[in-house]
């Protein structure tokens, strides 16, 4: 919201810092300024003046030569507008002023800057100008022509600083409102606030009673049929409306807020809800039938055609104002085509009301429509607004000569808000904020602010006023208190209390695989943790895969991001995909984040959360680089012990010969393999890829310090090299199964060190070249213990057709 | 009788040492004269044909040439090795200025060295590191942080909806509700994690983003207290010149709330195109633990306060290391990643 500092100085007269000093000190105590606008930037040397008379340029068609008054001197001017006319005042910005925009409709940086010069042979001193050239446009200055000089009314005086008539002399502040603040969405409510920031008087708008002998109950009823919806309904009627263009002053005013000057009446409506915080609505008299107006809730289906000419399906939870018969308006968001104001009307009544913000929030979206009205009935109004706001309209359109008020108001005002007593500890505050105040410094505080302080001992009593809403607690009266006092003299402390810091060992785990997955290779990468369904298309799975058991979310950003995922195989060959088109080389990715499994859909509990560690690579390495780099990193989380893979994975995405379920003890803790053709293709992936995926919460009940130490042997080991013929269907996996069963005890390591397939071998087998190293802790091992686990072992590995090789 | 004249024995040997250009000719010379067969052991065997008298004068003689002839072999011997080491060394001489071989050390993502460092600061002093459901029920995202429903504060984050009960977090406090519930006073923690707002991607939003909440709880605990921890985590993260300033603002979980600025940490405060002219760069949200968040966590207001605060984690990635495209945190393309 844009305020003005004129505006306000309305109320504090005796605010006088710069418009940096001002924002800043309003950023402190808690009315944010996002940003300030000086109006008067680069209009410099700006005068009114008056033309004397205008004569044509001999050597031009379109130039004309003007005797202009600045009330010391006459200029001669010339100018190519075509609306000058002798006896206007306009603008004369005089040599080396400036304006802030150029011909071209450019808002060069350190504005335009107007010299002397001759036109044509003729000389010019200085130039008038249109209300473009001075930053604004017609749409707020309705009256300025379309093409040409700006013309002040009539008997606008000669020689006065022109920026400052139009209300350019002044400085914008945006605030950034909290939504607990609704009483500073107002000009008097800010004002109040700088008021107390600066330590000068606020004055309070006058308001007066007005109203003629007669009695609105003559020509008006209202009947409030939901309080819960709407607290308050107050309505007055005007009569005999003249409209007329609002004095030059309000203009100003509704134009610092962004708001086009329309008309005498309009322009009040809108003044009052910028100066108070009170948006009114006005009805045409005789739209409304049977004199009547009732507040109460729509019909289901029905249908209403509101002012903007789009019709709308109504239910019940939305609030109608409605006539003897019809709707005649969504209160507090719009009014009804049927009840709006023409040029035409006599007779207005005026409406100021409070209605259930949440209500206006909830109908207003369920519509698709917010208007500056709702956007502040949403905040949850003061009901003792509203009759303050009818009262400063009337009064104002009594003084601008619009309408007569009839006397009387109706009031419809079931529950009054009465104004809150509340009693605080002074210590309890000095506790809570770390400060040392007395009562006394901290009433200091309270009653700029229109809190009633009274000290009673260590208590403060206080009376809320009922626009402050959000003051419930002691704890909101210590932020007023401290927000006065200055959160920056607040000291610095630190808590006294001590506790031993740290984290959970999955989450220091998840550290240390982060690290070594770094220490592999592998660069961190971050993906969304929601998808669109049809990358699980790109997948392969059939339709009864798990995967497709995915959360969906109910109001997403788009399908792109509407399911919550299953997999993290998706996100990770995406990320491969984008580095293969960008041609990065040899890529290697891994992520660590969750998976969303539910328990059951459509959820009633919150779902299984599993937080998962996927690597991916693109580029140099292979299955088994990436099978080692796993073991390693799953070996220094402490499953030190033997893991072993499954080829019958059934995860589809996997290349058919090339993928295993990784297994530790039985437990799957997760799968790794290449990735299927058809789908690298359908990730745009023109290069083999590798994806292993780890389910650590499989890992982590697994994880520990489990090292023991054992004692470096003392006897000699013997080792001995095996080639083997193996069969084709038999395993690696099985052959070191086999080895390690007949060995045992003695074994100390089986290595595998050559695989061979081809011509020399027999059809149908391969050759496989073991290490075996047998070693006894307590003895050198005899001949015949060497030959007796040797046969053993052969017996072993013949039983699942493996032999030696001949040499 | 002398047959054997040790004195040219020993003459010979040294100029053939002398001349021996290798170790094969060392250990020729060697067996020449020391062997088994060698000259000086042919002088040995006469000695037992020498009279008792002549004896040990040539005995020692022997010993002596002997000794000489060793010793000059050994003198040798390292000298033709040094010669050789010498000569390999040079051989051996590299362009010390080629290119190192290339190991290719993984990159941590800015997020998580953003969260490092915090996580780093915190546990030293005495916070716990929590963690808690991403997807999460109503009561903990609001309800118990004193957003009931219909509150305005729903509206402002863009909640992501799975249900009427059950949505994407939209903050970590989440998990203070769920710690405050299970955890007795003091407490000092930590939650950092990923939270989700309805927010479209651009260089500044995202749906998803990461977030760093704490809160301490105990009794006596002071806003002062919150300002200091506050000046502390910026002074460690941004370092010990940086100074910050709280500014009044409005959550509802808290009360009394503020907004934290910290001094712009390129141009130490003075304004520059980085702070957009203002010195200071808003970094988080804090406040004292609202009464009613306490109440509705199983806490007693009456008994114990607290603080609590949060930081976006990307927030602090962008700054730290100058990054002006939040999407850029979401791609993953290797030639971003590998600069971290």
């Amino acid at each position: 919201m844009n305020t003005s500092m004129n505006w306000l100085k309305a109320y504090v007269p005796g605010l006088s810092a710069s418009g940096k000093d001002f924002g800043d000190r309003m950023t402190l105590v808690g009315n944010k300024v996002e940003t300030m606008e000086d109006l008067g930037e680069n209009l410099e040397k700006i005068v009114t003046g008056k033309i004397l008379s205008v004569k044509k340029h001999e050597d031009s068609d379109h130039l004309l030569i003007c005797q202009v008054d600045i009330g010391k001197e006459t200029l001669q001017i010339v100018t190519g507008a075509p609306n000058v006319k002798e006896g206007q005042v306009v603008p004369v910005v005089l040599d080396g002023g400036k304006v802030k925009v150029d011909h071209e409709g450019k808002r060069p940086e350190g504005g335009v800057s107007i010299h002397n010069g001759k036109l044509r042979g003729v000389e010019s001193f200085g130039m008038m100008c249109s209300i473009e050239e001075l930053g604004s446009d017609r749409n707020f200055f309705p009256e300025a022509p379309e093409r040409g000089i700006y013309i002040f009314p009539e008997g606008t005086p000669v020689g006065e600083d022109a920026p400052a008539l139009l209300g350019f002399r002044d400085i914008l502040h945006e605030y950034e409102i909290t939504s607990n603040r609704v009483d500073c969405f107002s000009v008097v409510g800010l004002a109040r606030e700088a008021a107390a920031a600066f330590g000068q008087a606020f004055h309070f708008p006058e308001i007066k009673k007005v109203g003629n002998e007669e009695k609105l109950s003559d020509y008006l009823t209202v009947e409030l049929k939901d309080s819960e919806l709407c607290s308050r309904y107050t309505a007055r009627l005007i009569k005999n409306v003249r409209f007329a263009p609002s004095p030059s002053w309000m203009q100003i005013r509704l134009r610092t807020a962004g708001i086009r000057p329309i008309n005498n009446f309009v322009d009040i409506t809108n003044y009052v809800m910028l100066e108070l915080g009170q948006p009114m609505h006005a009805f045409d008299y005789e739209d409304i039938s049977g004199q009547k107006i009732r507040i109460e809730r729509a019909e289901d289906k029905e249908k209403f055609v509101t002012l903007d000419g789009v019709e709308h399906e109504l239910d019940s939870s939305i609030l109608c104002i409605k006539d003897g018969e019809k709707t005649i308006a969504l209160g507090g968001i719009m009014g009804g085509e049927n009840s709006m104001i023409t040029d035409k009307v006599k007779n207005v009544v005026l409406e100021a009301a409070c209605f259930n913000g949440t209500n206006i929030r909830l109908s207003g979206r369920k519509l698709g429509l917010r208007t500056d009205a709702s956007s502040y009935f949403e905040k949850g109004l003061d009901p003792n607004l509203c009759e303050m706001a009818m009262d400063r309209a009337c009064t104002l359109i009594e003084e601008l000569h619009c309408g007569e008020v009839v006397g009387g108001m109706v009031d419809c005002y079931p529950v009054k808000k009465e104004e809150k007593h509340l009693s605080v500890s002074i210590s309890e505050i000095n506790n809570l904020l770390g400060l040392h105040l007395s009562g006394e410094e901290m009433k200091a505080y309270l009653l700029p602010l229109e809190i009633q302080t009274e000290v009673k001992g260590d208590s403060l009593e206080l009376v809320i006023p009922t626009f402050r809403q959000d003051l419930e607690r002691m704890a909101d009266i210590a932020e007023e208190v401290a927000r006065y006092y200055g959160y920056d003299k607040i000291p610095s402390t630190l808590p006294l209390s001590s506790t031993v810091g740290g984290m959970h060992p999955n989450l220091a785990l998840n550290r240390s695989l982060r690290h070594l997955a770094e220490a592999l290779g592998y660069n961190e990468s971050y993906f969304y943790s929601f998808e669109s369904k049809k990358v699980y298309e790109k997948l392969l799975l059939p339709e009864n895969a798990s995967e497709w058991q995915q959360i969906m979310i109910s109001n997403p950003l788009g399908e792109d991001f509407s399911v919550m995922r299953t997999s993290s195989v998706p996100g990770m060959l995406q990320a491969l995909s984008l580095n293969n088109r960008h041609k990065n080389k040899d890529v290697k990715l891994f992520e660590m984040a969750k998976l969303y499994i539910p328990k059951s859909l459509p959820l009633t509990e919150l779902p299984d959360e599993r937080m998962t560690l996927t690597l991916g690579f693109i580029g140099e390495g292979d299955f088994f680089s990436l099978k080692g780099e796993i073991e390693e990193l799953l070996t220094h989380c402490g499953l030190n012990g033997r893991f072993r893979y499954d080829g019958n994975c059934e995860k589809p995405y996997y290349h058919p010969g090339r993928k295993a379920n990784i297994l530790y003890e039985g437990k799957v803790l997760g799968t790794m393999g290449e990735i299927h053709p058809d789908v690298l293709k359908n990730f745009d992936l023109k290069e083999r890829a590798y994806v292993a995926v780890l389910d650590l919460e499989e890992v982590y009940p697994l994880a520990g310090d489990h090292k023991k130490y054992t004692p470096v042997a003392k006897f000699p080991a013997v080792s001995h090299d095996f080639s083997l013929l193996v069969p084709l269907n038999v395993t690696a996996g099985e052959v070191e199964d086999a080895i390690r069963k007949a060995t045992s005890p003695l074994l100390e390591k089986v290595e595998l060190f050559d695989i061979y397939e081809g011509a020399q071998v027999l059809a149908g087998f391969k050759s496989l070249s073991y290490n075996v190293s047998l070693r006894a802790k307590d003895h050198t091992l005899s001949e015949e213990e060497i030959n007796k686990v040797r046969e053993e072992l052969l017996n072993a590995l013949e039983k699942i057709g493996v032999k030696l090789r001949d040499m | 009788m002398n047959t054997f004249n040790l004195e040219e024995i020993g003459k010979a040997a040294e100029e053939r040492l002398r001349s021996a250009m290798d170790m094969n000719s060392i250990n020729e010379i060697r067996t020449h004269f020391l062997g088994k067969k060698g000259e000086l052991a042919e002088a040995k065997k006469a000695l037992k044909d020498l009279s008792a008298e002549e004896r040990p004068a040539f005995g020692q003689l022997v010993n002596e040439v002997s000794q000489k002839i060793e010793k000059e072999i050994k003198e040798r011997a390292a000298e033709l090795e040094r010669a050789l080491q010498d000569a390999r060394l040079s051989a051996e001489t590299i362009d010390v200025t080629l290119p190192g071989k290339k190991i290719r050390y993984g990159h941590a993502h800015p997020n998580t060295l953003a969260l490092e460092e915090v996580e780093k600061i915190f546990i030293g002093m005495g916070y716990e590191v929590v963690e808690g459901p991403e997807v999460e029920y109503d009561s903990y995202n609001f309800e118990k942080l004193n957003i009931p429903k219909g509150h305005p504060a729903r509206d402002e984050q863009d909640t992501f909806y799975i249900n009427s009960n059950i949505l994407l977090r939209t903050q970590t406090s989440s998990v203070q509700a769920r710690y405050m519930e299970t955890h007795k006073p003091p407490l000092r923690m930590i939650c950092p994690g990923r939270v989700f707002r309805s927010d479209a991607v651009d260089a500044t939003h995202s749906p998803s983003f990461h977030q760093v909440e704490g809160l301490v709880i105990d009794k006596n605990i002071h806003f002062s207290d919150l300002k200091g921890t506050l000046d502390l985590f910026a002074k460690e993260l941004f370092g010990q010149d940086t100074k910050t300033k709280l500014r009044p603002h409005h959550f509802p979980f808290t009360e009394p709330s503020a907004e934290v600025d910290v001094s712009c940490f390129k141009c130490k405060g003075k304004g520059c195109r980085f702070c957009k002219g203002e010195g200071w760069i808003e970094i988080l949200g804090c406040g004292m633990v609202h009464p009613k968040v306490l109440e509705s966590c199983g806490i007693d207001p009456n008994e114990y306060s607290g603080f609590a605060f949060g930081v976006g984690l990307e927030r602090i990635a962008l700054l730290k290391y100058e990054i002006d495209d939040m999407r850029l945190l979401y791609e993953n393309d290797l030639r971003f990643l590998e600069q971290f």
